[in-house]
């Protein structure tokens, strides 16, 4: 009856988890220039723009993601669409990811001290221009371990896609645990999965941590 | 075709919707409370360094932390019965949730232990105060004092991670969600109502959470 090897249950894990790898990057990335361009709204003179990023903000980071898939992927269908999975997840990961970037990057050009602005005014820059040459090289600096730090919270959000019905890691291994009866054994596969995607950018992001926080001379 | 949206048809399982709010908050409660018992037990010992423990609950911390809390809901839901040890879906979420907000609590609560200098503990001593009241008024109370918001947050994400516990059929809020769109096909309006529920709760967790600390971890000094 049972017809999986260990073997066959560890080869469709990978596959699974290659789907993860693919949805985490996707997300990272769309999701870093969106929190950019949020970034940019958020710290805007302009009040509305400001006022509607930081209700963004509070909006993504005070739900469910697993509300926010059901949200994209339900929002979308009402178009009269039919949304694959891959989309939804990736479409919502997305939005999930902008809003915690864009909030961890404003407090790293926050830290950065006053004087910098000021200085940077009175040499008659341009805002843009202030942003490019003075704020971000600096903010850049302290924001690196934060936002690798965040990747990991991403390949861990990647695994509630899999309530939608996206083939990631997480959902590979629930079809698989009722196809072999064996749930123990695949899902401490599918944990340990994760603990190999995710233990190394920890360890990276608390290296990084310990190596801009030591004094700079 | 234009949608026309209607949120009279969620309106109408106001009931079902408030019994889900009692639920996720109760799961919340519990899951707040001997999750950072268990955190403050994981700190002290990986803080100090007591042998073998301190391993131990460093390794229970990376595990936890390097995993998405789904899989460590599946894992105790799903797998551990293979080991004989059957669970009903609020005995597995409630220990998913105190497991993982464990695990977070461990590092936070530890980092506010090792930040209180050595210099007062030594004072403390030489005020003849005991092992317990040392702990107690000199390195937990302050510790938790520093950490309290971070604690907080964490608090609060656990809180909107417990939406997936819905998926082993516990009868929390997205539970009722499902519920409620699977009878109203109205499925986008219910989770958008849904989803403002849940910016409520954390909202008012949060002030919850921030009177708590005020109230009980930041104590009052004489002028």
């Amino acid at each position: 009856m049972n017809e999986f090897s260990t073997w066959d249950i560890l080869r469709n894990l990978g596959f699974g988890a290659l789907w993860t790898i693919g949805l985490s990057l996707t997300a990272f990335v769309l999701g870093g220039s969106a929190g950019l361009l949020l970034l940019t709204a958020r710290m805007s003179k302009k009040v509305w723009l400001q006022r509607a990023a930081r209700a963004y903000i509070e909006f993504f980071q005070g739900t469910p993601l697993l509300m926010q898939l059901f949200m994209v992927f339900f929002g979308i269908a009402l178009l009269g669409v039919d949304v694959p999975p891959w989309l939804a997840a990736a479409l919502g990961l997305t939005l999930f990811s902008s809003a915690y970037l864009a909030e961890i990057w404003r407090g790293c050009v926050e830290a950065i001290p006053k004087g910098q602005w000021e200085a940077s005014a009175s040499l008659a820059m341009t805002w843009l221009e202030q942003m490019r040459h003075v704020i971000l090289p600096q903010a850049l600096r302290i924001a690196v371990a934060p936002t690798v730090g965040f990747s990991v919270q991403i390949v861990k959000g990647t695994a509630v896609t899999s309530i939608i019905g996206f083939a990631e890691l997480t959902k590979t291994g629930s079809m698989l645990a009722n196809a072999t009866f064996q749930p123990f054994m695949v899902f401490g596969f599918v944990a340990l999965g994760y603990f190999i995607l995710c233990y190394p950018l920890s360890h990276f992001a608390a290296h990084l941590e310990r190596k801009f926080h030591a004094p700079a001379h | 075709m234009a949608y026309s949206f209607d949120f009279t048809a969620v309106a109408q399982y106001h009931t079902q919707l408030a019994v889900g709010v009692g639920y996720t908050l109760m799961l919340t409660a519990l899951g707040a409370v001997l999750g950072v018992t268990l955190g403050t037990l994981g700190a002290v010992v990986r803080a100090w360094r007591i042998r073998p423990f301190a391993q131990l609950f460093g390794l229970y911390v990376e595990l936890i932390r390097n995993t998405p809390f789904i899989v460590q809901l599946f894992f105790i839901f799903f797998g551990l019965p293979a080991l004989g040890l059957r669970l009903g879906e609020w005995q597995a979420a409630i220990i998913a949730v105190v497991i993982n907000l464990g695990a977070y609590s461990t590092e936070i609560i530890r980092a506010g232990i090792q930040a209180i200098p050595r210099g007062q503990i030594e004072a403390a001593g030489s005020l003849a105060m005991t092992r317990t009241q040392i702990f107690r008024h000199v390195v937990l109370q302050p510790a938790l004092q520093k950490v309290w918001p971070a604690l907080s947050s964490q608090i609060v994400i656990v809180m909107l991670g417990t939406s997936v516990c819905s998926q082993i059929a516990a009868e929390e809020l997205t539970f009722a969600a499902n519920f409620i769109q699977s009878r109203n096909f109205r499925a986008f309006e219910t989770y958008i109502v849904v989803a403002l529920i849940y910016l409520a709760l954390s909202v008012g967790v949060r002030a919850l959470l921030n009177q708590i600390g005020q109230r009980f971890v930041v104590k009052r000094r004489p002028a």
